[in-house]
C-alpha cells in the first residue's frame, strides 16, 4: 500500500544542490511539473520511473513510504506502481475497442465477473472527456486523437489501477481537461502532470517548478489562484470556441471575448 | 569469463540496450568485449570500439544461418575476448530464425523486442523468446499501458520462465536489472551446448534446389493440405 512518494533533491546541471531538498507526494495529490523547455521536467519524470537512488545524473533519490522502494518495483514490470502516458503514447492495436479492453481487463481483473463492469466504467470515463463518444465496436485505430487520449487516461486510471499515474504533456489532445481533473480526483491516486497548461496547473494542488535541471520551488495553489482558475478556464474555453469557429470557416468578432467580463 | 548473447529482430533497439549496458558495466569496473554477428551489414563494432575503447569484432554470416554462425565462431571468440583482457563477452546477433535460438547453456540469453510490434508478436517468435533467460521490451513509452500489459502477459503465456524487463533505451530506464543479470551469471565452461533442439536440418531449398512444389523435393516436405511428411529413400 503506497501512501507517499518522496523526492530527495540532488544537484543541478551546474552541480549546485537543488533548492528544494524534499517533496512528499501524498496519495490523492494532483501535482503539476512546470518549467520551460529543457528545464529538466522529463528528467524528473525519468527519476521517478527509475526510482532513482543517487544513481542518475541528477543525484536525486526517490522513496516510497519513506523507504527505498522494493527491488521488485524496478525489476518486475507487473509490480511497477507507475502508469505512464506521454505525448507519444498511443494504441497500436486494430482490434475493436471492446475486444481490446476485454483483453486488458482480463489480465487485470481479479474475478472474471468484474471484466464487464471495468469496461463499462472505462468507456463512461473516456466518454466524459471527449466530445465524440467512443463506440465499443469501432476499431482502436479509427479513434480520433481526442478519443485516443481520453481512452488512454481512462484505461490507465480504471483498468491498470496503478497508484501513480504520470501524464506527460497530454493537454494538446482535445479532451475536456476540467472534467478530467474532476474525475481523476474521485480516484485516490497520485496524478503527476508535466504541463505548460495554466488550466491544469491551477487545478492541481501544487506545482513543482523546474529550471536549469533542478527543482527551484514548490508552489501550492493559493486561494486567489483557485478562485481565478474559473476565469482561466473560461478564457481557455473561449479560445477553443474561437478555434472551432476558425475551423468551420466562420468569422470572429470583438464579441467573442464578452463572456469573460 | 561471463557471456551474454543478445538476439532480436532488426531495429528493435538491441544496440541501444547494449550501449547502456556497456556504459554501466564499465562503470562497475568490468572489461567488456563485443562481438557482432550479422548477415551482411553491421557497424556496431566500429561504433562501440570508438565510443567505449573496448575490443570489438564483427562476423558476417553470409551463407550461414546467422543464429548459428555465432555457435560456429563462439569458441574462438571466447578465447579472443580472454586474450583481449575482457571478463565479459557480449554477443549481438540478428536473430532471424524463428525455429531455433542462438543462445547457449552457460551464457545469458537475452531477446530484445519492441512493445510497438503488436501484442501478438510474442506468440510468433518461438524459441528465440521461449529459450531466452530475459526478454527485454523496448519502446515502452510509445504504447498504451494496456498494450504494454497485454504484451507482457503474452510473453509470460509462451515463456513463463523468461524474466520480462521493460526498458526505455532512449533514457536508459530499466537497464540496471540487466547489468545485475550479467553479474549474477555463472562463468562459461568448456564444451558449452547450443540451447534447445535444432529444427529439421535437411531442407532441400536450403541446399540450393529452387523448383516450386513439394514433388520436386525430398527429405521432410509438406503439401498445402498435409502436415510434414518424409519423401525419399
Amino acid at each position: 500500500m503506497i501512501n507517499t512518494i518522496t523526492i530527495l533533491g540532488g544537484k543541478s546541471r551546474a552541480g549546485i544542490p537543488e533548492a528544494v531538498e524534499r517533496i512528499d507526494l501524498n496519495m490523492g495529490d494532483v501535482v503539476s511539473i512546470v518549467g520551460p523547455t529543457g528545464s529538466g521536467k522529463t528528467t524528473l519524470i525519468n527519476d521517478l520511473e527509475l526510482f532513482a537512488d543517487a544513481n542518475t545524473q541528477t543525484g536525486r533519490r526517490v522513496l516510497i513510504n519513506n523507504e527505498r522502494p522494493p527491488l521488485e518495483y524496478r525489476d518486475n514490470p507487473a509490480m511497477n506502481p507507475i502508469a505512464l502516458i506521454t505525448q507519444h503514447t498511443t494504441f497500436l492495436s486494430d482490434l475493436p475497442v471492446v475486444d481490446f479492453l476485454t483483453a486488458h481487463a482480463g489480465i487485470r481483473a481479479v474475478k472474471k465477473s468484474q471484466v464487464e463492469e471495468m469496461i463499462q466504467k472505462t468507456l463512461d470515463f473516456a466518454n466524459e472527456l471527449t466530445g465524440e463518444p467512443i463506440v465499443l465496436t469501432s476499431r482502436m485505430t479509427e479513434l480520433s486523437g481526442g478519443q485516443t487520449r481520453a481512452l488512454l487516461i481512462a484505461d490507465a486510471t480504471i483498468i491498470c489501477n496503478t497508484p501513480i499515474v504520470l501524464l506527460d504533456e497530454v493537454e494538446n489532445a482535445g479532451i475536456n481537461r476540467t472534467r478530467a481533473m474532476e474525475l481523476l480526483r474521485q480516484y485516490r491516486k497520485i496524478f503527476i502532470f508535466v504541463t505548460h497548461d495554466p488550466r491544469i496547473a491551477l487545478l492541481s494542488d501544487y506545482r513543482i517548478v523546474m529550471q536549469g535541471g533542478s527543482i527551484t520551488q514548490v508552489l501550492y495553489t493559493n486561494e486567489e489562484e483557485r478562485t481565478f482558475s474559473h476565469k482561466v478556464s473560461k478564457l481557455d474555453d473561449l479560445l477553443s470556441a474561437m478555434r472551432d469557429k476558425i475551423r468551420f470557416g466562420e468569422r470572429l468578432t470583438t464579441h467573442e471575448l464578452e463572456g469573460l467580463a | 569469463m561471463k557471456l551474454a548473447i543478445c538476439a532480436g529482430p532488426a531495429t528493435t533497439g538491441k544496440s541501444s540496450v547494449l550501449r547502456h549496458m556497456i556504459r554501466k558495466l564499465q562503470a562497475a569496473g568490468d572489461n567488456v568485449a563485443f562481438l557482432k554477428v550479422d548477415v551482411q551489414f553491421a557497424e556496431e563494432d566500429e561504433i562501440f570500439a570508438k565510443e567505449f575503447g573496448i575490443p570489438t569484432r564483427k562476423v558476417y554470416s553470409g551463407e550461414l544461418c546467422p543464429d548459428h554462425c555465432n555457435v560456429m565462431v563462439l569458441g574462438d571468440a571466447l578465447q579472443w575476448a580472454e586474450k583481449s583482457g575482457a571478463n565479459i563477452l557480449l554477443v549481438e546477433t540478428a536473430g532471424l530464425c524463428l525455429r531455433c535460438s542462438p543462445y547457449v547453456d552457460g551464457g545469458l540469453g537475452m531477446i530484445v523486442i519492441e512493445a510497438t510490434s503488436g501484442t501478438n508478436l510474442p506468440l510468433k517468435i518461438g524459441p528465440m523468446l521461449s529459450l531466452a533467460d530475459v526478454a527485454v521490451v523496448t519502446k515502452i513509452d510509445r504504447v498504451s499501458q494496456a498494450e504494454r500489459e497485454v504484451f507482457r502477459s503474452r510473453i509470460q503465456d509462451v515463456a513463463p520462465n523468461v524474466k520480462v524487463r521493460e526498458v526505455n533505451a532512449l533514457y536508459g530506464i530499466g537497464i540496471d536489472p540487466l547489468v545485475d543479470a550479467i553479474h549474477n551469471q555463472a562463468d562459461t565452461w568448456d564444451k558449452m551446448l547450443l540451447r534447445g533442439n535444432p529444427p529439421v536440418g535437411t531442407c532441400t531449398i536450403c541446399v540450393g534446389k529452387k523448383e516450386i512444389g513439394w514433388q520436386a523435393h525430398f527429405g521432410v516436405v509438406r503439401s498445402l493440405e498435409n502436415q510434414n511428411f518424409y519423401r525419399g529413400e
